[in-house]
């Protein structure tokens, strides 16, 4: 692997032990509810760069596979079927699901017309969302599912009797500690997988396709296999998403909304990298949390003005991020780690 | 046989239907079937021909039908007198001004949006989607921005509300208007394209951009005209179609998108035929498949689309070498 | 020696990372054929399409009737009264035989006494004038790529290897119509592979190797010289025949 820029290496450092220590540096459920959405999108945003950073392949429907990890343990979970081993058989049933349904739009879409690959990617994401809304015995409908978790993750738990360093041990450090280690697991094997040879083909298809096939690579089964095991990976951060929120509804989980997220994270990080994308996550969902107040003071202080107020309005934060968004694909299509490289 | 096949599809897919219901329902489905055909025709047109100039891939195609509905919703408004007068004139004249508007807004929109966004970016398929979602997202937010995020009510016409009687089937008059405007665009696109110099150099260009221009034609210039044309049609199917709902949310241009890329898919990217045969299909499909087994009706469009594409890996009328 | 209509001079051009031309030098004189002879891969293709400005040269200057063309967009270009046919031919397999032509006319259309010339020269393009052009013989395509090339008065003709892959009566036909337009003094920008061609056209030649203009002089002297066409061009006309 290429050394990295000695500035990023001090951001993931330092994210990694602000993720750590979270809960003992920013103690207090709303801060450890951000740290935990942070470890949660990097997942989700480093396995849609496998994606689109190391193969080029833009899917729209990264959102579903996180949705089905999702769905995949709160339907257990709501009827009643509460315990690690329905969490673990709902993890495991939707993250071979997500890797089967994506293998299955791949080798459909890539087939046809590479081009065709994002629209129908569009339109298959668009379909589980009404799915998931008219099936109302199952999902829950528009209202979503909302569930017990296992008695270790609830708040009423505790761990040990004492608190550590004036944190109480209980269940929501314990759902913490269980988000932050899954999530520097996949982390760490996404990174092994693109430093592998497997990675570095991929890699090769993404700077010269023509050639790629030309070498002897099957490039259909190397994205394919990319798109699956990229949307196991969502569905795994899907399923720390449904345990974190203790609910599970369409907009939460299969909104365009959290599409755009995912793109943001990617682009504004820098596609291609991992690392990037991973300080994108944590850039976006702390803009979520902070962008929102900021512009609720700018909307109160230019009230009375014509249409301006609006364009500040809390509610319109998607307005700037997207038009950060947008320069950023200019001016620095390569994100926050690519205006570090070293020349 | 098998080059006619993709224009006997339509006529098959008609017939095949009709033993399984009585004869009015078949006549008023079929109306229903090309009117929302022809609205999503309009909507389409455009971005199959700028994919087919100028290989642009523009997912922000769905903001100029948001536009478009939304304009309709602001002319309409101040004229309520007109929209609900006796006088069909007025009627009309307010649908004229309403359908004016949203051409106009949107084709000023996608003049902005090309020289703004498309332009710095042919040649990367990667770029051109993710600048053109990001200028969705950021067109969406505008539009959230000037009208307000709830539900907007409009009034159609008052001669063309209600319904009439044709062979014992009841069809309502905004959907036969809407198989008229249809086609009467349909006609014009095709006359353009077919019997003018413009429309010539079009067609030689979504073939072989390269080789037009090596015989003197400034096909960018021509790619903008047609951009702001494309937007414009779209901004109008996106009016009429706000006319047929009668209330409007911002996410109706997203809403049409997919219908918009299935039906452009389902007809070959960058063919003018493929889109009018893909947004009847997809208009017909909806409408037969919501009455024989409305359960089915949402993934209708979807198992269409798979559908055509394994029997058609490059969509109906495939174009080009692309 | 009559005055130059076109020249190259020190023409570099790259495509994408590849460094395909390193400094072209020749010159098309007005009223005569010039031949671009040269192996396969020697650039001439690169040459002409640099010419039409689909690739643009990074340096060095390509003048067309004393003005530098080498910036300017291909439109202009083809504008100045450049006619171009590819390697590729360019035929538009979707239009039919007439539009194809059309294409290539002004304002006003077809002006029937060319038109008339024109198929005097290649009947056959009459015969399926209203056919779709996808459905062409591949000599009956190069007939009407080179037909939309004259189908309009223009300064300089400029043709990719027409003979590629065509069968000999067919190439026979072609010469035949050079022949016609050199009689008439049109200037020809003629690319060749097929040296019978070349010998029977050819006022002036230049041959291309690795990007670069190896030899110039009388296409003549060139077709008396095997010894020189073998170094060249890696064969001689008798081992051609
Ligand atoms: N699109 C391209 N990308 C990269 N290299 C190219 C491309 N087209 C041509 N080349 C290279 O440029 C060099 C010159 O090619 P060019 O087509 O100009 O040769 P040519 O003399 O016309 O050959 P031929 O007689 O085969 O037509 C060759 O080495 C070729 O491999
Ligand atoms: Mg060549």
């Amino acid at each position: 692997m290429k050394r990295q820029h000695p500035v990023l290496t001090a951001l993931l450092v330092l994210l990694f032990v602000a993720l750590a220590a979270a809960p003992f540096i920013f103690p207090g459920t709303k801060s450890v509810a951000t740290a935990s959405r942070v470890c949660i999108f990097i997942v989700l945003a480093a396995s849609y760069d496998i994606l689109l950073g190391y193969t080029g392949i833009v899917s729209f429907a990264h959102t579903m596979f996180f949705a089905f990890g999702a769905y995949g343990v709160a339907i257990p979970l709501a009827a009643g079927w509460v315990g690690w081993d329905a969490v673990l058989v709902g993890t495991l049933g939707s993250a071979a699901l997500a890797a089967a349904v994506s293998a299955a739009i791949a080798l459909l879409s890539l087939r046809v017309q590479r081009l065709f690959f994002s629209m129908i990617t569009m339109a298959v994401a668009s379909f589980a969302q009404i799915l998931a809304t008219q099936l109302r015995e199952i999902t829950g409908g528009e209202d979503g599912l909302t569930f017990s978790l296992p008695a270790a993750l609830q708040p009423g738990f505790r761990l040990l009797a004492e608190p550590i360093f004036g944190v109480r041990a209980d269940g929501r450090l314990v759902g913490y500690y269980l988000t932050f280690f899954v999530a520097l697991a996949m982390f760490w094997l996404m990174r092994r997988l693109v430093a592998s040879p497997f990675g570095r083909v991929l890699q090769a298809i993404r700077e010269n396709e023509f050639r790629a096939e030309a070498l002897g690579y099957r490039t259909i089964v190397y994205r394919t296999t990319a798109s699956a095991i990229a949307a196991a990976v969502a569905a795994v951060a899907g399923v720390l998403m449904a345990l974190l929120l203790r609910y599970v509804g369409p907009s939460s989980t299969l909104s365009f909304d959290v599409m755009t997220d995912i793109l943001l994270m990617v682009v504004i990080g820098g596609m291609g990298s991992l690392t990037g994308p991973a300080l994108g996550a944590a850039v976006v969902v702390l803009a979520h949390y902070y962008l929102q107040p900021l512009m609720q003071a700018g909307h109160d202080a230019l009230a009375g003005v014509p249409v301006l107020p609006n364009l500040v309005h809390p509610d319109r934060w998607l307005l700037w991020l997207g038009t950060l968004f947008v320069l950023i694909v200019y001016f620095f299509p390569a994100g926050i780690v690519g205006s570090l490289k070293r020349r | 046989m098998n080059r006619l096949a993709p224009y006997l599809l339509l006529p098959a897919v008609m017939l095949a239907v009709m033993p399984f219901m009585s004869h009015s329902s078949w006549l008023a489905l079929t109306v229903a079937g090309l009117a929302m055909g022809m609205m999503l025709f309009l909507m389409a047109s455009g971005l199959t021909l700028v994919f087919g100039l100028m290989d642009v891939l523009n997912f922000a195609h769905g903001g100029f039908i948001t536009l478009g509905a939304y304009l309709a919703v602001s002319v309409l408004g101040p004229l309520t007198g007109w929209v609900s007068s006796e006088s069909w004139a007025l009627n009309l004249l307010a649908l004229l001004a309403a359908v004016l508007a949203a051409a106009i807004a949107s084709g000023v929109a996608g003049l902005a949006f090309e020289a703004i966004l498309i332009r710095r970016v042919y040649g990367s398929h990667l770029q051109q989607i993710l600048i053109t979602v990001g200028g969705l997202i950021v067109a969406g937010e505008l539009i959230v921005a000037l009208w307000g995020p709830q539900p907007l009510p409009l009034a159609k016409p008052a001669i063309l509300r209600g319904s009439f009687l044709l062979f014992g089937a009841t069809i309502e008059t905004y959907r036969m208007a809407a198989v008229a405007v249809g086609l009467v665009v349909y006609a014009g696109m095709h006359a353009l394209l077919n019997r003018t110099r413009i429309g010539l150099v079009v067609r030689a260009g979504v073939e072989n951009r390269e080789m037009v221009e090596a015989l003197g034609y400034r096909v960018r210039r021509l790619f903008v005209g047609v951009f702001v044309a494309g937007s414009a049609l779209a901004g109008i199917g996106g009016a009429m179609w706000a006319e047929y709902q009668e209330l409007i949310t911002p996410s109706i241009g997203g809403e049409m998108t997919i219908l918009v890329f299935i039906v452009v898919i389902i007809g070959g990217l960058g063919s003018v035929s493929g889109c009018f045969t893909g947004a009847m299909l997809v208009g017909l499909a909806a409408n037969y498949v919501g009455f024989l087994a409305p359960k089915l009706a949402l993934g209708s469009n979807i198992a269409l689309m798979v559908a055509i594409l394994l029997w058609r890996p490059r969509g109906l009328f495939p174009v080009g070498g692309k | 020696m009559p005055n130059a209509l076109l020249t190259f001079e020190g023409v570099h051009t790259h495509i994408g990372p590849y460094h395909i031309l390193h400094g072209v030098d020749f010159a098309v004189p007005e009223g005569e054929v010039t031949m671009l002879l040269g192996r396969n891969g020697a650039g001439k293709t690169t040459a002409l399409r640099s010419l039409m400005g689909l690739w643009k040269p990074n340096q060095g200057r390509i003048t067309f009737a004393g003005r530098d063309i080498s910036k300017l967009p291909t439109p202009e270009i083809a504008r100045l009264g450049i006619a171009y046919v590819p390697e590729t031919m360019g035929i538009f397999a979707a239009l039919t035989v007439r539009e194809n032509l059309l294409l290539a006319t002004g304002p006003a259309g077809f002006q029937q006494d060319r038109l008339d010339t024109v198929l005097a020269l290649f009947p056959v393009l009459g015969q399926k004038f209203a056919q779709a052009a996808g459905g062409l013989s591949g000599g009956q395509k190069q007939m009407l790529a080179i037909s939309r090339a004259i189908i309009e008065e223009r300064r300089l003709l400029v043709v990719d290897e027409p003979t590629k892959g065509l069968a000999p009566a067919v190439i026979l036909h072609l010469i035949e119509a050079f022949q016609k337009l050199k009689a008439a003094r049109t200037t020809i920008l003629l690319v060749e592979q097929n040296f019978e061609m070349a010998r029977a056209l050819g006022d002036t030649v230049a041959v291309m190797e690795d990007g670069r203009i190896v030899h110039r002089g009388d296409m003549a002297a060139l077709a008396a010289d095997t010894g020189l066409q073998e170094r060249l061009l890696g064969l001689s006309l008798a081992a051609h025949q």
